[in-house]
């Protein structure tokens, strides 16, 4: 294996200037980490702000209930649309699917290098939301009538909503074209990473969703500012239109995230388990596509209590259960990976580990909200946010989290393990629970969501303790994850300069990434000899047995 | 081959038809007729399945993680290679485990869905108006108040709208809650079997005052209610 160093056919440029103008994928893959981790930052902020606020009956910390609403409405869209999103599809995809089906960039780095500025000018956009003085404060749901009469600025959140679905839809097809075409020779579909099955079943979803949802926010902008009546029912609209068309991309949405999560937790649970996945076949075919099938016919689920007909909600009750059939099988290859392994514990492992207690806790608290009866009361409170925090939020930050450890002698050629890394992950996991078990408990009494204040639950109890005791605990825990989340920020630029130099394949893994590229990969990923993989080659070739 | 797909339809089916059978047998059995009792009955039909399922599986994920940890740095995996007929099997039976569990609770949620959405005909209708950030109360002889008062055992349904934005009447204390939009009509039933006091609250994001969107929801003695209807008649 050799370092190249040839640039093969980009001109050397000044630092700056090459970053921004780049077109190399794995440029564009930290662009896309740095961009959505500073975006995790205001957000997280923002949830410190909220747990703050809730950790007493009444307003001690926001100045007005407005603000708080700010507040809540910038943590959600940014969180899910400039975290989650392009930390998975955005960095992870970027970075590591070219080098895993060993093609030396994506087909069109140019587009590429478009959807990373498009990201990055929609964060521009939404943090401007702070600075306007009638920032949007519709939630990210933004459901009209009240997006469209209040006297916030709706139309940044549809602005926002436009450049990151564009940005997303480049990035789907680019990324399609390139595992159908851009694959090592002898390379066959039963031989790729999960993770990138995963990414390609997420970009799919992308593809097909997203049009929807952009259709349904212009159509808000519209009702706002051009005085059309699609959401108004005093003229012949319906309000329900919004959310049934916000919904049918917005769940799939949910699968964007959650598929390239698994993706990397497979990855990393088979590199440091030293195994083959089990039953690989099963959890790509009926395991991530049986997902992908399913995603576009459960999102009446988000509608359980909006009046819509019996049948509707009885019938998207039985395909929302069935979810479990999917991710169960893709479960039981990932606990089966584990069986009769020989597991190395390291950072990226201690948060694989973590992952399958949250998918677990995080899917198995879906299963009461799958029933439209067990939702006429849990819908919009704190039990619901608990869920969708554990298995949507947790689940995949820790999943990402999982492979920046795990990536990062690639990236940087230095390890980012070591004391500050294994403390913030407890920090992290503690706190997490610390944080959102009070909400589950609470939220199945009606504590409900959006909520800065819940006066009327003032004498309440539940287990003898109240509702204000328990929201003290939530926001002690978000103290812990606060803590973690700093030390290990500290922790990956301290790592990224001054880490313990990590040699070329430190995990021995079998995947491309790690035996055929330098740390990092320079210009063309591969030097100056093509991939080729035999029929009999798998990322996973640990054992012949 | 295909004996395993014809033991597992047939595992499927048996599962299926015993767990419609059981709920059947619920809902006609003791006939529970408090939707909020029949709420608390299947969340915790719902959370003892839920933890079956959580405990199993992280009992079997702790094992293995603390059981398979390498001895060496060279050490790897032991697993086989799975048969076709294996990789089958164990696609098709978790698939028929969380089916049949899905069926299952299918079959009771939808049970108790019919008690929630099928009104008693003596229901007492109270028409309910949402404002930003109020509720609006309209008796059957056409009273109009700001806070609710409801006679003992007397079933009531709300015929809920909206003025201006969506709104949710949200009745925690009585499990239930149903969203209020403008253009739409909208319904719940409560049957009071206790005599007690609690709120109704706005359940879906509604702008400023959502928060502080409450209001007092009574259960009084039929005769106490027949007194404050009429005074709250002579008073609007």
């Amino acid at each position: 294996m050799s370092t190249p160093t040839s640039t093969a056919g980009h001109a050397p440029a000044s630092g700056l200037k090459e970053w921004i103008l780049t077109t190399d994928h794995k440029r564009i893959g930290v662009l896309y980490l740095v961009g959505s981790m500073a975006a995790f930052g205001v957000a997280g902020l923002m949830a410190i702000i909220i747990r703050l606020e809730q950790m007493q009956l009444g307003m001690q910390f926001v100045s007005s209930a407005t603000q708080y609403n700010g507040f809540l409405y910038f943590h959600g869209a940014a969180m899910v649309l400039a975290f989650l999103i392009p930390g998975l599809t955005g960095f992870a995809a970027n970075y590591f699917l070219p080098l895993m089906i060993g093609a030396r960039d994506v087909a069109f780095p140019r587009i590429n290098s478009f959807s990373v500025w498009l990201f990055y000018f929609a964060i521009v956009l939404a943090l401007l939301s702070f600075v306007v003085p009638d920032g949007p404060d519709i939630m990210w749901t933004g459901y009209p009538p009240y997006s469209i009469n209040t006297t916030a600025n709706t139309s940044m959140y549809v602005f926002t909503v436009h450049l990151l679905g564009f940005s997303s839809i480049l990035g789907a097809v680019n990324f399609l074209v390139t595992v159908i075409y851009m694959r090592a020779p002898g390379m066959g579909w039963n031989q790729l990473n999960i993770f990138v099955w995963t990414t390609i079943a997420a970009f799919v979803l992308q593809l097909v969703f997203i049009p929807v949802l952009a259709a349904a926010v212009t159509l808000l902008l519209f009702d706002k500012y051009l005085g059309t009546h699609f959401y108004d029912p005093s003229a012949g609209g319906d309000v329900l239109l919004y959310q049934n068309l916000f919904w049918f991309y917005s769940h799939p949405a949910v699968y964007v995230i959650f598929l390239p999560a698994v993706g990397i937790l497979f990855d990393v649970i088979a590199t440091m388990a030293k195994n083959r996945i089990f039953n690989y076949k099963a959890a790509v075919y009926p395991g991530i596509w049986g997902i992908v099938a399913i995603a576009g016919i459960v999102w009446i689920h988000h509608l359980y209590v909006t009046g819509m007909p019996d049948w509707i909600r009885l019938g998207h009750m039985v395909t929302t259960l069935l979810i479990s059939v999917p991710v169960g099988i893709l479960t039981l290859s990932l606990w089966g990976t584990l069986y009769k392994s020989a597991i190395t514990y390291n950072t990226a492992m201690m948060y694989a580990a973590s992952c399958l207690y949250l998918i677990l806790l995080g899917g198995l608290t879906g299963i009461p909200l799958a029933i439209p009866t067990m939702t006429l009361h849990l819908s919009e409170t704190s039990y619901v946010h608990a869920h969708f925090h554990f298995i949507m939020a947790l689940f995949s930050a820790f999943a990402l989290f999982s492979g920046v450890y795990y990536w990062f002698p690639k990236m940087t050629a230095r390890y980012a393990d070591g004391g500050l890394a294994t403390m913030s992950f407890w920090l992290n996991f503690i706190g997490v629970n610390v944080t959102f078990w009070p909400l589950f408990i609470i939220g199945k009494e009606g504590m409900p969501r959006r909520y800065w204040n819940y006066e009327m639950f003032a004498d309440m109890k539940v287990m003898g303790y109240s509702f204000e005791q328990f929201h003290t605990i939530a926001t002690y825990g978000s103290w812990l994850v606060a803590a973690g989340m700093i030390l290990q920020t500290i922790n990956f630029i301290y790592s990224s300069f001054a880490g313990k130099p990590a040699p070329l394949n430190p995990w021995n893994s079998q995947s491309l990434e790690w035996t055929h590229t330098a740390s990092p990969p320079g210009p063309g990923n591969f030097g100056d000899t093509d991939v080729v993989v035999d029929e009999n080659w798998t990322p996973y070739n640990y054992n012949q047995g | 081959m295909r004996k395993l797909t014809l033991a597992m339809t047939g595992l499927v089916s048996t599962v299926l038809l015993s767990g419609q059978a059981f709920a059947n047998e619920q809902a006609g059995g003791n006939g529970l007729a408090v939707p909020n009792q029949s709420w608390e009955h299947l969340w915790h039909e719902v959370i003892v399945d839920i933890t079956v399922i959580g405990i199993i599986m992280a009992v079997l994920a702790v094992v293995m993680l603390v059981k398979y940890k390498a001895t060496s740095p060279d050490q790897v995996g032991t697993a086989k290679e799975l048969s076709s007929v294996q990789s089958i099997a164990y696609a098709l039976i978790p698939a028929a485990i969380f089916m049949a569990d899905d069926f299952y609770l299918a079959a009771n949620g939808w049970t108790v869905w019919n008690e929630y959405r099928r009104v008693p005909e003596n229901a007492m209708e109270i028409k309910v108006t949402a404002f930003q950030w109020y509720f609006e109360f309209e008796y059957p002889d056409g009273t109009v108040t700001d806070k609710l008062v409801i006679p003992h055992n007397q079933p009531v349904v709300f015929r809920m709208t909206s003025e201006d934005v969506i709104h949710d009447f949200g009745l925690p204390g009585f499990r239930v809650k149903e969203d209020v939009m403008p253009g739409r009509i909208t319904y719940i039933w409560i049957n009071p079997v206790e005599i007690r006091e609690t709120f109704v609250q706005c359940a879906e994001f509604c702008g400023q005052d959502h928060a502080q969107m409450s209001t007092s929801i009574s259960v009084v003695p039929q005769a106490q209610f027949d007194i404050w209807l009429a005074k709250m008649a002579a008073e609007g």
